[in-house]
């Protein structure tokens, strides 16, 4: 596949600079880039994993110094991601034997990204119109204010989020994000980040770098087990991806000091929106060449 | 019955006998393929050698150039409108197709013979594609899935035809250019050089040439192929790496 080389530097450094601006891992962005650059998605979803293992990395080591990581809750969800990583690498194969691997990539991407859109354009505007207002929004935990699943069987506790929860939500949250992160290239931070906050009211002390970590995990063991299934990561790709997105989150992330958080969410929310219509086009769109051909060997 | 075989036979051998032989002759048996190349050309040579006995033909000779590539296994599928979304449906699988098919002739194909004789023998880019083996269920709605597969490779620019592709330097000489594009797959190429005059085949040679990646790009291609477990691991290292070496490199605090 020929693909300059500047280009897929600069495309990783614009992802890696709006991920550091936002403070996301940016493979939702990715993914679809390289994809509307004809890599097929296959590989572009295999291979941006690299990417997002590289990037979380630098920002769990940095959470890690800062003390900003609760081991015990990183290790439940890592323990359902992998189990989600593993059924999102086997969907993943199987969809490409049938041949609709790419509708299934498109499907839940134009899915996710219009539902997480929707919500966070929504909490933006609600969160714009009442500072507006005068009054602020805070996340506050009330006394036996919980919602009811937390209450589940299996409880357990993890002092560093100040919580006593059922794990059984923690792993259905985590194993859908394997999942995910698997078959569409993504780390899943965005929605991660979210739920831990919204849901489980984790302190939003250690929500990032606790979601991080298990971003790193799940993503390693997808990376490993699509280069042994699916034979799709190539490795060149990966260094450029890679290379690019570090020097532009560094960028990014000094941007982002200077930006107010709900414009933020509100930006990031018109960019998921964004990339999910032009995803929903595609589908709907009557395309130019109905034809298409895959090459499933080749004898030499 | 006897009879006629034998007569067939001694017609056989007549044809033989006061046949012309093709001697053919490329510019290039092997070619490397190393991190930037953009594709090649291979020149292909030719002389007609006509023995004593055969005399001098009426109509000039025509050569068409058939050049193959290595075989794949491809599906065509077709998106067809299901409610709101377009998704695909239909298949056709091509058990053996070649990577690249590349047919030269002195003249345009239709002119140099007739249309049975170009289906029978597959002498043409369309003959070949719409053979009835070149795809595996045959159910009369393959037709739009081999024209399909004829225009996205030509797209490609890997299913060519050049009805001016082979030049007759004499007129027992002939060359002819094989463009190969840098989208080529690596493997071996069949080249078959076929001798007409006056619409019917009177000798046929072929020859071969070999594309071959070197260098780097290779050894990492075989390596992402039998050792993938060791590729995928080092890919996740050098991944792991990056990401210590930019939380040092950007150290904040």
């Amino acid at each position: 596949m020929p693909v300059s080389v500047l280009l897929i530097l600069g495309m990783g450094a614009a992802v890696g600079f709006i991920s550091g601006l936002f403070g996301i891992g940016g493979g939702f962005l990715m993914t679809p880039l390289l994809i509307f650059l004809g890599i097929p998605p296959a590989v572009a979803v295999a291979t941006q994993s690299a990417q997002i293992v590289a990037s979380s990395t630098t920002s769990v080591l940095g959470a890690l110094r800062r003390n900003a990581l609760d081991h015990k809750l990183g290790a439940i969800l890592v323990a359902g991601g992998f189990v989600g990583s593993a059924l999102g690498v086997w969907f993943f194969a199987a969809a490409r034997r049938a041949g609709q691997l790419d509708l299934v990539i498109v499907i839940s991407y134009v899915t996710l990204f219009t539902i997480v859109g929707s919500l966070m354009l929504k909490e933006s505007i609600r969160e714009f119109w009442s500072r507006r207002k005068g009054g602020a929004v805070r996340l506050r935990r009330r006394a036996g204010e919980h919602a009811p699943y937390l209450g589940w069987p299996l409880r357990m506790r993890f002092y560093r989020s100040k919580l006593y929860v059922s794990i059984i939500p923690i792993l259905g949250l985590s194993l859908f994000i394997g999942f995910a992160g698997a078959l569409l290239g993504i780390g899943g931070g965005f929605i991660v980040v979210p739920a831990l906050l919204y849901i489980f009211r984790v302190p939003t002390t250690v929500v990032v770098g606790t979601s991080q970590f298990q971003i790193v995990c799940t993503t390693l063991v997808a990376l490993i087990l699509h280069a042994v299934t699916n034979q799709a990561v190539d490795m060149v790709l990966a260094i450029l991806l890679i290379v690019g997105g570090v020097f532009g989150a560094q960028f990014g992330a000094r941007m982002g000091r200077h930006l107010r958080a709900e414009l933020f969410r509100f930006l990031l929310a018109i960019l998921l929106l964004a990339v999910g219509l032009r995803f929903g086009l595609e589908l709907v769109l009557k395309p130019e060449e109905p034809f298409s051909i895959t090459t499933q060997e080749t004898r030499t | 019955m006897r009879i006629v075989g034998a007569l067939l036979i001694l017609v056989g051998t007549m044809v033989c006998a006061r046949a012309e032989t093709l001697i053919t002759s490329l510019s290039n048996h092997r070619v490397l393929i190393n991190s930037n190349y953009t594709g090649t050309q291979i020149a292909v040579f030719g002389a007609i050698e006509r023995d004593a006995q055969t005399v001098a033909r009426a109509t000039a000779y025509d050569v068409v150039v058939t050049v193959r590539g290595p075989r794949q296994f491809l599906t065509v599928r077709e998106k067809e409108r299901l409610g709101p979304v377009w998704i695909n449906q239909e298949q056709q699988k091509f058990p053996t197709a070649p990577a690249y098919l590349n047919v030269l002739s002195s003249r345009p194909i239709d002119e140099i013979t007739s249309d049975q004789l170009r289906q029978r023998q597959k002498v043409g880019l369309s003959a070949i594609i719409n053979a009835a083996d070149f795809t595996l269920n045959r159910d009369g709605a393959d037709q739009p899935f081999r024209d399909a597969l004829h225009r996205l490779k030509a797209q490609e620019g890997l299913y060519l035809e050049d009805g001016r592709g082979v030049t007759f330097l004499t007129p027992e000489i002939f060359r002819a250019g094989i463009a190969l594009p840098a989208t080529a797959p690596p493997g071996n190429y069949d080249v078959d050089v076929t001798l007409f005059a006056d619409t019917v085949i009177l000798a046929r040679t072929q020859t071969h040439f070999e594309l071959v990646k070197t260098g780097f790009e290779e050894r990492v291609g075989v390596i992402a192929r039998d050792w993938s477990l060791a590729y995928g691991l080092s890919t996740a290292a050098l991944a792991l790496f990056f990401g210590w070496l930019a939380s040092t490199i950007f150290r904040r605090d």
